[in-house]
């Protein structure tokens, strides 16, 4: 017991530390993507207009129960993307929300723990080896479910932060969480300012 | 669209911002945008309780005001063509709203919504402004902003592209070397 908890601990140390590329590949990743209201999504999407799509994909969308818009907007793009681009499956998948702005924190903590039971069961079943987030609270569990699996050696995950365009001086509370717990592989800033302050934040231009 | 139709769009994108909508209802704001050679004045409103009843009179959507073309309406599916048709623009501190009319390359006057003052929108509104590329003010300071506005001071924002991300994803799963 004593040297499984041993191994479990070396195995999160070296994924906290020991971030290094993936070996080199060439077949399509497989991509899950969290997008999330007020720009979130907008954003995501606008990423992935520049990114070689044949690589990443299938691709499956996770979106919070209660936003009627994002998956809507992620399915009007592929249909665009898929005019051009060589087939690819992509699906929406609904989440429940960890927790609703202006929720009290005691509810949150009950809905936070369904909302990762739900991510959990979700990253189990596509195995993702990629996961691409940009803060919305919704991303979380998603990362929680793809590091924890990775440390057990169930999936290779991949998880790539960009943290939004809007945040120019301070982390969100996704991107502290992420950066401080070293869950990321990539994290990603928009602004020259906030990788000054995250030394170990990335970064390479804005979206917009 | 006559070319000499110089239209002011108020946007608060999808949110509810009844102090922007209630300050830009009124007759000395309308007559300093005219002093400033704007003729058209449209704005998107929300979902907010708050309709415009002094600049249009109440119960109607449209009027022509002090020489000034008024209208407004609650949301749009795209707002696009309304940001890239203006002469101004003025703005809640959504990022969306921000970037695509400076992408736009059209003036923007950015308020914030105090209402909001903990939510991270406020940064993005102060960064822009301190390099430049809008000018900022709250409800109350709006009119006198518009008073003292120049856009030709503005800097031209200059457009970012996701490539530098997309690469250096492309790296980190392998892709590349």
């Amino acid at each position: 017991m004593l040297g499984l908890t041993a191994v479990l601990v070396l195995r999160v140390l070296t994924l906290m530390f020991g971030k290094g590329p993936a070996p080199k590949r060439s077949q399509p990743a497989k991509t899950m993507v969290v997008l999330g209201s007020g720009g979130h999504t907008a954003e995501m999407l606008m990423l992935m207009d520049s990114m070689g799509r044949e690589r990443y994909g299938p691709r499956t969308y996770v979106v919070a129960a209660t936003d009627a818009m994002s998956g809507g907007k992620a399915l009007a793009r592929e249909r665009t993307w898929q005019k051009t681009d060589s087939p690819t499956g992509f699906g929406v998948v609904q989440i429940p929300r960890s927790r609703e702005v202006g929720q009290s924190y005691l509810t949150s903590v009950a809905t936070t723990l369904y909302s990762l039971a739900f991510a959990f069961r979700i990253v189990l079943r596509e195995r993702p080896e990629l996961v691409l987030v940009n803060g919305p609270g919704t991303c979380i569990p998603i990362c929680a479910a793809a590091f924890t699996y990775r440390v057990l050696g169930l999936t290779h995950t991949q998880i790539v932060y960009v943290e939004s365009i809007a945040r120019t001086r301070r982390f969100s509370l996704s991107a502290k969480l992420l950066y401080h717990l070293r869950m990321a592989d990539i994290l990603f800033v928009q602004w020259e300012a906030l990788a000054k302050t995250y030394p170990r934040a990335v970064y390479a231009g804005r979206l917009y | 669209m006559p070319a000499t139709e110089r239209a002011v769009f108020v946007t608060v994108g999808t949110t509810k911002f009844e102090a922007l909508v209630e300050h830009v209802d009124s007759l000395e704001l309308l007559r300093a945008l005219k002093d400033k050679g704007y003729t058209k004045l449209v704005i998107q409103k929300g979902n907010g309780a708050y309709c415009p009843s002094v600049i249009v009179p109440k119960g109607q959507t449209k009027a022509t005001t002090e020489g000034v073309d008024v209208e407004y309406f609650d949301y749009s599916p795209s707002l696009a063509a309304y940001i890239t048709s203006a002469a101004l623009v003025i703005s809640h501190a959504g990022s969306g709203s921000i970037f695509e009319t400076l992408t736009a390359g059209v003036p923007l006057i950015v308020v914030p919504n105090p209402l909001l003052m903990d939510n991270h929108q406020v940064e993005l509104g102060v960064q822009l402004a301190g390099m430049g590329h809008l000018a900022s003010a709250t409800p109350e300071q709006l009119l006198s902003a518009i008073k003292t506005f120049d856009p030709s001071r503005l800097k031209p924002y200059v457009k970012g592209s996701a490539a530098g991300i997309a690469a250096a994803i492309d790296k980190q799963l392998g892709f590349t070397p």
